[in-house]
């Protein structure tokens, strides 16, 4: 259950603004990738671009060429449902849906793809939760509203809301940004957990919590404000963070610039 | 990370301006003394103070806007209370003059010398053609939102929404007139037809005429009711969190799955809210139904013969040829009138208060 990702001279636009240009990166299943950069680099923009969420918003637009285990996601006749429900992804603020309660969260996505009957989704729930480490906390009140849950649950929830239709890849944009240090530990902890069955690609501005999760790094950067983002350097982490190749990358993460 | 010397330098520099810092409160507070009150002065302690703390304000602008708000909202309670006893003195004598049983008697003859008179046949049709008003009209206006708000290209939902706006402000008397004149033909065609194929079905049963009835009535009301809910509930939609349209599509929702996931859900209680304002203005509406209305004192579900009434059409009506009792009566029908508005919010509001976990939480 994970797939290989290609991105070739994948250049996306806002409007008239090009805010990536030319990334080429191919994400091995079963790998966690870190991408790191600056603000505005970006990083998220190609995030969004791999699942098809950049499309969604007015004007935006994607040149170029991603592909999953060889199939082009972009193509005319392709279903950009399908696509979501294959790439699953997880937003920077926890972002349950209020009106409904834990249990309907976590289904929500089963739901969606039709899924009706009570045992199938009461097992699917079950699942999802004891697989975002979050079942043992809210068993006893999977009827009360997710928004009512602690900020680090909230993104463990959206975590378990999101792996529950068991989709190939999970894209996390910036999941820790909003939480405090022990709730991201424990979502760093479940990460290493996940990619046993899934392929992982996640955005972060902590460069700790790069090293520290991800089998591979991708370093992204910009001339100035302006210019579009760029990949500088994708390597193994451990090689990012030691002994990087280029010059920026090592600017970078000593914390000379950005 | 961060821990650079560049930086360590910078935080240096930051450092001896607050030992500088240190120094004012001796000098702060001997200048106090010579001038206590100017807290504000150049080459003063600055607004953060310093030396002994002054004493609160006891009169200033702060206390006046409070007394201020306070007086506003009481003012509130005694406008309240002046119309309530005003319009309760008046009911009550007409009231105790009335022959007949207010509630049950069909008729309204209270500038008899034996006045009689009763609310049930007006209480029936201004609830029948509010009802049938909001059955019409919600369903379109939330269809019209939802498309201005997640469907329509941003330039296209801006005008006809603007346009929307437009047709709420449009005098009632315009929609009555519209209505008797002009509507009524395509309505009595279309009961004419509702007759000869449904007639089996009581409520387009009847010999006619048909054309001036609940039906006619309801849909001009339909029609003003529109823009309200319309506007009310497409800000409802537009003010759905982004973040959550997205958890939706990220999921693989399809744009309408999205909406019944994150958009309907979430606008829920302003749905409720804007379908009750809705609600108010039909059962609060005068003129157009005054006009268009067949005027008739019987309660029947028929809704295409000529005939229905409500009551603040009756009050129109019958307003200028009223007695003393007559107006008592009047005013009697609108407290009853009154009455119907308030149990309809207060239902509208334990339907909210209901989902308070949920909705709450997604303030």
């Amino acid at each position: 259950m994970a797939k290989r990702i290609d991105a070739t001279n994948v250049t996306a636009y806002y409007g008239a603004f090009k805010a990536i240009e030319n990334i080429n990166l191919t994400v091995e299943p079963k790998t966690v990738t870190a991408l790191i950069g600056p603000s505005g680099c970006g990083k998220s923009t190609f995030l969004r671009s791999i699942n098809r969420m950049h499309e969604v918003l007015p004007g935006a637009r994607v040149e170029g060429n991603l592909t999953i285990d060889g199939q082009d996601i972009y193509d005319r006749d392709v279903d950009v449902t399908a696509v979501r429900r294959m790439i699953g992804m997880v937003f920077q603020r926890p972002n349950p849906f209020p009106t409904m309660s834990i249990y309907e969260n976590v289904v929500a996505g089963l739901r969606l793809n039709g899924v009706r009957r009570k045992s199938i989704l009461d097992e699917a729930a079950e699942k999802a939760l004891r697989s975002a480490n979050l079942w043992d906390e809210v068993k006893d009140r999977l009827g009360k509203p997710g928004a009512g849950l602690s900020g680090g649950q909230q993104q463990r929830l959206c975590i378990a809301r999101t792996i529950a239709v068991e989709p190939q890849v999970v894209l996390m944009d910036e999941p820790c940004s909003a939480l405090d240090p022990i709730s991201t530990l424990a979502i760093e902890d479940l990460m290493f957990q996940l990619k046993d069955k899934f392929t992982i690609i996640i955005v972060t501005h902590n460069m700790q919590q790069a090293a520290r999760v991800s089998d591979r790094t991708a370093f992204f950067s910009i001339e100035k404000t302006g210019d579009p983002g760029r990949l500088i350097e994708y390597d193994n982490t451990q090689k990012i963070f030691s002994n990087p190749g280029q010059k920026k990358t090592e600017d970078y993460i000593t914390g000379r610039f950005g | 990370m961060g821990e650079t010397p560049h930086r360590s330098a910078d935080a240096g520099t930051g450092g001896t301006r607050v030992t500088e810092g240190h120094q004012w409160p001796a000098g702060a507070s001997a200048r106090m003394a010579e001038a206590p009150v100017s807290v504000r002065t150049p080459g003063g302690p600055g607004l953060g103070g310093g030396g002994a703390l002054p004493t609160a304000r006891r009169f200033g602008a702060e206390r006046a806007f409070r007394g201020l708000t306070l007086a506003a909202g009481g003012f509130v309670l005694v406008v309240i209370a002046a119309i309530a006893i005003f319009l309760i003195a008046k009911a009550v004598p007409a009231l105790q003059a009335n022959t007949e049983n207010f509630w049950t008697f069909e008729g309204w003859f209270p500038n008899d010398a034996e006045p009689k008179f009763g609310i049930g046949a007006l209480a029936f049709g201004t609830v029948l053609t509010a009802t049938l008003a909001l059955l019409v009209a919600v369903p379109i206006a939330l269809g019209i939102a939802l498309y201005l708000s997640h469907y329509a290209p941003r330039r296209v939902g801006t005008s006809l929404g603007f346009l929307i706006d437009l047709l709420a402000a449009v005098p009632s008397v315009v929609f009555g007139l519209w209505g008797r004149e002009i509507f009524l033909n395509p309505v009595r065609d279309f009961s004419a037809w509702l007759n000869t194929y449904f007639g089996w079905i009581p409520i387009f049963g009847g010999d006619g005429p048909f054309g001036r009835s609940i039906l006619l009535g309801s849909l001009v009301l339909a029609i003003m009711v529109l823009p309200i809910v319309t506007s009310l509930s497409r800000e409802v939609f537009l003010q759905t969190p982004t973040a959550n349209e997205e958890a939706a599509l990220a999921l693989g929702a399809t744009r309408w799955e999205m909406i019944r996931t994150a958009v309907l859900p979430y606008g829920r209680p302003g749905i409720i809210a804007a379908v009750m304002l809705g609600l108010g203005r039909a059962l609060g509406e005068t003129i157009a139904l005054a006009m268009t209305l067949g005027i008739t004192f019987n309660i029947s579900f028929n809704l295409i013969e000529n005939g229905g009434n409500s009551i603040a059409a009756n009050i129109a009506n019958t307003f200028g040829e009223a007695n003393e009792t007559g107006r008592g009566a009047l005013i009697a029908s609108g407290l009853v009138l009154f009455a119907i508005t308030l149990i309809v919010n207060i239902t509208a509001r334990a339907i909210i208060y209901r989902r308070r976990e949920f909705t709450e939480s997604a303030a």
